[in-house]
């Protein structure tokens, strides 16, 4: 199904790929059921029509659309702090959509049962209270004060401890996550899951990382992030339904799902319609 | 959805596909379904989503009494299908009775049956020997099936529109029961049963599975319209799931199944339902039972996961009791019918700890016993330290023996050994570390006192009053101001907080009545309480912001309450 034209998604920027993995020969892609290439150069044009569409290049991707964005995309101000290692790990295809790959981004309570012995580990299974808020211009989530203990929070963490997040929700189909560096406890590392709509049930999920890391190399931190990606995975294949339901009596949330709960509140709110099921009327 | 039968059983799954401790991935005309079975032999058909974030069940582990999601760990027990166990929050029970939907089950011959009308009638299905021959699933509506079964078939008996007796060309002799299983709209499985079990069980499979997937090849052959997928039917959660839930009233009615002593002065009930099954509890609950002179009295249950049937409490005789201990120990016999609460959960078991000390003082154990047998089973580590007078005294002591190395008994001591020994195991406390105590008041003031002197925090120190000994001091008057009510309500002396909120019309649920269970406590916004309750620790009572409304009063002349 084609996004209908109230829908904000319609008009808004998408990534679609990495800048650096693309060569010569135009990437075949999809994007909200439409056939797109996208080039280097970049360019973007729709397979079906040949229609040009709009391209802009930021946190190592290429953004487009199908209709006429904004001017500018989503700030992530550290990304531009001279000594952080900006990376791109992905794309990875997912069977799921957009939301239910978002919602379970700013999750914190399966780390022990999915993440096992990385993000989380039993017993130390609860989630303490957060705060949660949608900020005045109502276009960003914003979930402060998370607290989770973690056996191996990155790859340059030592031992067990408890880790601080910070998360973003600045677009319907991205969110931005910051954790405790531990290389430098005044800074945070950033974590970003950028997903490409191919479908309303099938996603290409972009993970862009801004570390502080001196010691890794780039592969062992790709790596690292597709290892926790892959544990969401079959997860995210398993949701039934695939789309995320919108409707408060579809599933049952708990103090845990705060973030989750405003992220469908808001998303119901803004009147995105793709990826997602409205409450009956 | 119209060319498939229903209101109607179908077989699901054979036998031989529930498999020990794992979770088969079914499916009836369109509808998902997760099918288990637990070690007592029970299978459960469950709608296969976790009624959370919508994962599959069938990809959760069975581990023989509880079916575990792998996305966030919920439990849900067996045969209920009610969630038991939340991680994420583990110092909280689960607020709301969250349960999955179930369908209904039969297990003949070998198959599975399941329906997706609760109300359908089982079939009439023949006596005998039937021996089930492997499924064979077709990528073909249940109604082409069936076509192609009449034409391979040298005599056909219909028996409903999607199962019939027959015998195939290609083994004439043999009986056969066929049933096509809807998967989907486009989509089946055939089921047969063959009249006898043979001597030669594996070739006449491996027979039967030729034969029937020449049919099925015979059948895909033939080219056919695509079909769409029926579109299974997500069923909304309950509207108090999705709502902030009120007290719930008492309401079940248990048969006592057995009743015998299980220590010297204690006595141990055994409840059954009258109809259906008990709901779900979590380790640590209380019911309130009610006397047949409509008094209350909460009793521990010392069941653990798996054990649904019926639930076991004990009772101690109490020689100079209010009576209701004595009424039970000497009135209540087998067969009676005693009607008690839903399942109530004030002394919650953490399962997120390294260490979880549980200490018993007598007849205290029965929340301890529920606990152990929990840890127990999940591999947590934990020790139950059992405080008596003597062997005779330990109640329940035939099933401690289970606990192996995690018991520790203690009989004989008197009050100052009893301090000296919880001091020396108890030790300083650490990361993740809990203790449980229940017992009697100075059991439970010398282990709170003990662990404080050790450094243990009041949040990792939990216990269980049975009943609040200290005198009430009922002679201040003061004024209380119901914020949510706008009412302001007088307090005098000798009358009960409780009970001059209830005179002004407002509801409290309560149960004790002691300052022991805390069912009655109330948010408090302003004034400063005299707490003589036992249910709040030192850290809450010293915050202020509740008040167990049965016993405690002001120290200020006015208080103001969240009600």
């Amino acid at each position: 199904m084609h996004t209908s034209p109230q829908d904000p998604i319609h008009d808004a920027w998408h990534p679609v790929s990495a800048i650096d993995a693309l060569g010569a020969r135009p990437l075949r892609t999809r994007l909200l059921d439409v056939p797109i290439e996208v080039t280097h150069g970049p360019a973007a044009w729709r397979t079906d029509t040949g229609a040009d569409l709009p391209v802009r290049q930021q946190y190592g991707l290429v953004w487009t659309s199908l209709g006429q964005p904004a001017e500018d995309l989503f700030a992530i101000p550290e990304y531009d702090e001279p000594d952080r290692r900006n990376i791109s790990a992905g794309p990875i295809g997912v069977a799921s959509s957009a939301p239910r790959a978002i919602e379970n981004f700013l999750d914190l309570a399966h780390f022990p049962f999915v993440h096992t012995d990385i993000l989380g580990a039993e017993p130390h299974t609860e989630v303490k209270d957060y705060a949660v808020e949608v900020t005045a211009n109502g276009r960003e989530i914003i979930a402060t004060g998370c607290e989770f203990f973690q056996p191996m929070a990155a790859l340059t963490a030592d031992g067990g401890q408890k880790v601080d997040y910070i998360y973003r929700v600045p677009h319907p189909f991205c969110a931005v996550l910051y954790k405790s560096c531990f290389v430098d406890p005044t800074r945070m590392d950033v974590i970003a899951i950028f997903a490409q709509a191919m479908t309303e049930e099938s996603i290409r999920a972009h993970l862009v990382l801004s570390m502080i890391d001196t010691v890794h190399t780039e592969t062992e931190m790709r790596r690292f992030q597709q290892v926790i990606f892959g544990q969401d995975k079959p997860i995210l294949e398993n949701q039934r339904p695939r789309r995320l339901p919108l409707d408060p009596r579809a599933e049952t949330p708990i103090r845990a799902d705060l973030s989750g709960i405003a992220y469908r509140r808001w998303l119901a709110a803004t009147n995105v319609t793709y990826g997602v099921i409205h409450a009956p009327q | 959805m119209s060319m498939i039968p229903s209101p109607a059983w179908h077989p699901i799954a054979a036998s031989t596909d529930l498999v020990f401790r794992h979770v088969f991935h079914g499916k009836l005309a369109g509808q998902e379904l997760a099918v288990w079975r637990a070690d007592d032999g029970n299978v459960n058909v469950w709608e296969n989503r976790c009624l959370h974030r919508g994962v599959r069940l069938s990809i959760g582990m069975n581990d023989g009494a509880e079916l575990k999601c792998q996305y966030h760990g919920w439990r849900y027990a067996n045969r209920s299908a009610s969630c038991t166990y939340i991680p994420a929050h583990p110092a909280n029970s689960p607020a709301r009775q969250v349960t999955n939907r179930t369908f209904p089950v039969a297990e003949r011959h070998g198959l599975v049956w399941s329906a997706l009308e609760p109300d359908a009638a089982f079939p009439d299905l023949p006596e005998g020997d039937w021996f089930a021959l492997r499924a064979v699933t077709i990528d073909a509506p249940a109604q082409t099936v069936m076509g192609a079964l009449a034409e391979a078939a040298t005599s056909l008996v219909p028996l409903s529109p999607l199962a019939c007796r027959l015998a195939l060309r290609e083994a004439p002799g043999e009986t056969l029961i066929v049933f096509t299983q809807p998967l989907d709209a486009g989509t089946s499985v055939l089921r047969a049963l063959r009249d006898g079990t043979p001597a030669d069980a594996e070739p006449t499979l491996r027979r039967f599975n030729r034969i029937l997937s020449g049919l099925r090849d015979s059948i895909e052959a033939v080219p056919m319209p695509r079909i769409g997928a029926v579109e299974p039917d997500f069923a909304p959660v309950s509207a108090d799931l999705a709502a902030v839930p009120g007290p719930r009233a008492a309401g079940l009615s248990v048969v006592v199944a057995r009743k015998w002593w299980a220590a010297e002065d204690v006595v141990a009930l055994e409840l059954k339902p009258l109809s259906g099954t008990l709901p779900a509890f979590q380790p640590g609950a209380h019911i309130d039972v009610t006397l047949p002179d409509g008094t209350l009295r909460q009793y521990s249950l010392t069941n653990g996961p798996g054990e649904w049937e019926s639930w076991v409490i004990g009772v101690r005789r109490q020689r100079q009791s209010r009576g209701g201990s004595r009424m039970i120990a000497e009135q209540v016999r087998e067969g009676d019918l005693l009607a008690i609460s839903e399942p109530r959960h004030k002394f919650p078991l953490r399962r997120d700890a390294t260490r979880t000390v549980l200490i018993a003082g007598g007849i205290g154990i029965t929340p301890l016993l529920a606990m152990a047998k929990a840890l127990h089973h999940g591999g947590h580590p934990f020790e139950l330290h059992a405080f008596a007078r003597s062997a005779g005294h330990l109640p329940f002591a035939e099933g401690l023996q289970a606990f192996g190395d995690h018991l520790h008994l203690h009989l004989g001591q008197d009050p100052d050994e009893t301090e000296a020994t919880v001091r020396q195991f108890l030790g300083p406390h650490g990361f993740a570390q809990h203790v449980y105590v229940c017992g009697s008041a100075r059991m439970i003031d010398t282990v709170t006192q003990a662990a404080a002197d050790l450094g243990w925090p009041d949040e990792a120190v939990h216990y269980e009053h049975f009943s609040n000994d200290r005198a009430i001091d009922a002679s201040s008057a003061f004024t209380v101001e119901l914020a949510r009510s706008a009412l302001t309500v007088d307090v005098p002396a000798g009358v009960s907080l409780l009970a001059a909120i209830r005179d002004a019309g407002v509801t409290v649920p309560s149960s004790c009545e002691k300052g022991a269970c805390g069912t009655c406590v109330v948010p408090l916004l302003d004034g400063v309480p005299d707490h003589q309750d036992v249910y709040l620790n030192t850290t809450e009572k010293r915050a202020g912001r509740a008040i167990v409304t049965c016993v405690s009063r002001a120290q200020t002349p006015r208080l103001v309450l969240d009600l």
